[in-house]
């Protein structure tokens, strides 16, 4: 199953969108929540977001959803810094709504690249029709 | 005795903590008010982890770049992490640097930060005071002035790109969601990386 990581600069924020995650994907033990520093402040640390990547992976990838700015960099320089062969793409999606459709697609069994799909299909969806 | 390479770390580290209340006040005006926190944050645990009396320059730029990335939390976590590793890579095997050497670090910091945040010159941030201290430098070394002038050279430059930064809308980084609004106040990075070069020199040339 593919894994998800959910970076946020809060650890509120990307533990929130984990436990909304979890009502839908509640049969998916392979997602896990990247938010905030080591101490609590807020920011994006790209060690937390490496340790989240590897606990994610079970061999079938991980697809990682991030907030703004920093998370992408962070993320990207976790990535780079994998010491496994983990083969993770970070989706160009909004975060909470790419983590929730990353979260049922991958539940399916679906691929890496069907679940980034999935994410990033998120951010043109509209709300109002 | 501490090594001169932790020396200048040290310095550095030590001005960045120092005006971390107007870093933070800049960011206030166009960002999210951290950048003083989160490099003050960074370079307190620089200053707590880095081995005094290591010379061995790569390795405590290296150490350096690690710990910002582990500790600053903010674009400038990756971006100034990515720059001293950047550093540490050109003067791998190297125990003095050269004027030189100059020019291949800041090649290095440049590209580094450039393939990290995807900014160029020009879209207010720590490159628009980087990219003019870098040429200004190599063209002094260049054309044959001693390392003190050409250092007071990068520091004109990256001061005069400070300024530039108050002209231009931000298009990368938090202050990108001000558009127009980020006009008239001076980028933070670009700010926090001209103390950075300004420690440098006035460790140089003692
Ligand atoms: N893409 C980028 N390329 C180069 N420099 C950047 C980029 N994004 C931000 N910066 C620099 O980083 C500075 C802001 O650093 P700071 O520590 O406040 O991070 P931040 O913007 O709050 O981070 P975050 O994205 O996590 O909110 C800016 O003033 C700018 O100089
Ligand atoms: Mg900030």
């Amino acid at each position: 199953m593919v894994g998800i990581v959910i970076v946020s600069h809060s650890c509120k924020v990307a533990e929130g969108i984990y436990d909304l995650v979890m009502q839908m994907a509640s049969e998916n033990d392979h997602i896990f929540p990247a938010g905030g520093l080591e101490d609590g402040s807020i920011g994006t640390d790209a060690f937390k977001i490496r340790e989240a990547i590897e606990k994610a992976d079970t061999g079938d990838g991980v697809a990682v959803l991030a907030d703004l700015g920093s998370g992408i960099m962070s993320a990207e320089m976790a990535i780079e810094m994998l010491e496994d062969d983990i083969s993770v793409r970070i989706a160009d999606a909004p975060v909470l709504e790419g983590a929730v459709s990353a979260a049922v697609t991958s539940t399916s069994g679906a691929s890496l690249d069907e679940v980034i799909e999935a994410a990033e299909e998120a951010r043109t969806a509209s709300k109002l029709s | 005795m501490s090594s001169k390479i932790y020396d200048c770390i040290e310095k550095i580290g030590n001005c960045i903590i120092g005006n971390k209340e107007f870093l933070t006040e800049l960011d206030r005006e166009i960002g999210d008010a951290d950048h003083g926190i989160n490099m003050a944050r960074g370079f307190t645990e620089v200053l707590a982890v880095l081995p005094k009396d290591s010379d061995n320059i790569s390795e405590v730029l290296k150490k350096t770049g690690m710990t910002l990335l582990s500790k600053v939390g903010g674009a400038s976590g990756p971006l100034y992490g990515t720059a001293y590793m950047q550093a540490a890579k050109a003067c791998a095997g190297k125990t003095a640097l050269a004027p030189e050497d100059g020019k291949a670090i800041f090649e290095a910091v440049i590209a580094g930060i450039q393939k990290r945040g995807k900014a160029v010159r020009g879209e207010k941030t720590m490159l628009d005071a980087i990219i003019p201290a870098s040429e200004a430098y190599s063209a002094a070394i260049d054309g044959g002035s001693s390392i003190g002038e050409a250092l007071d050279a990068m520091c004109k430059a990256a001061e005069e790109g400070v300024e530039y930064t108050k002209t231009i809308i931000a298009t990368k980084g938090r202050a990108s969601y001000l558009g127009e609004r980020s006009i008239g106040h001076q980028d933070p990075g670009a700010t926090s990386a001209t103390y950075t070069m300004q420690m440098i020199r006035d460790f140089i040339k003692g």
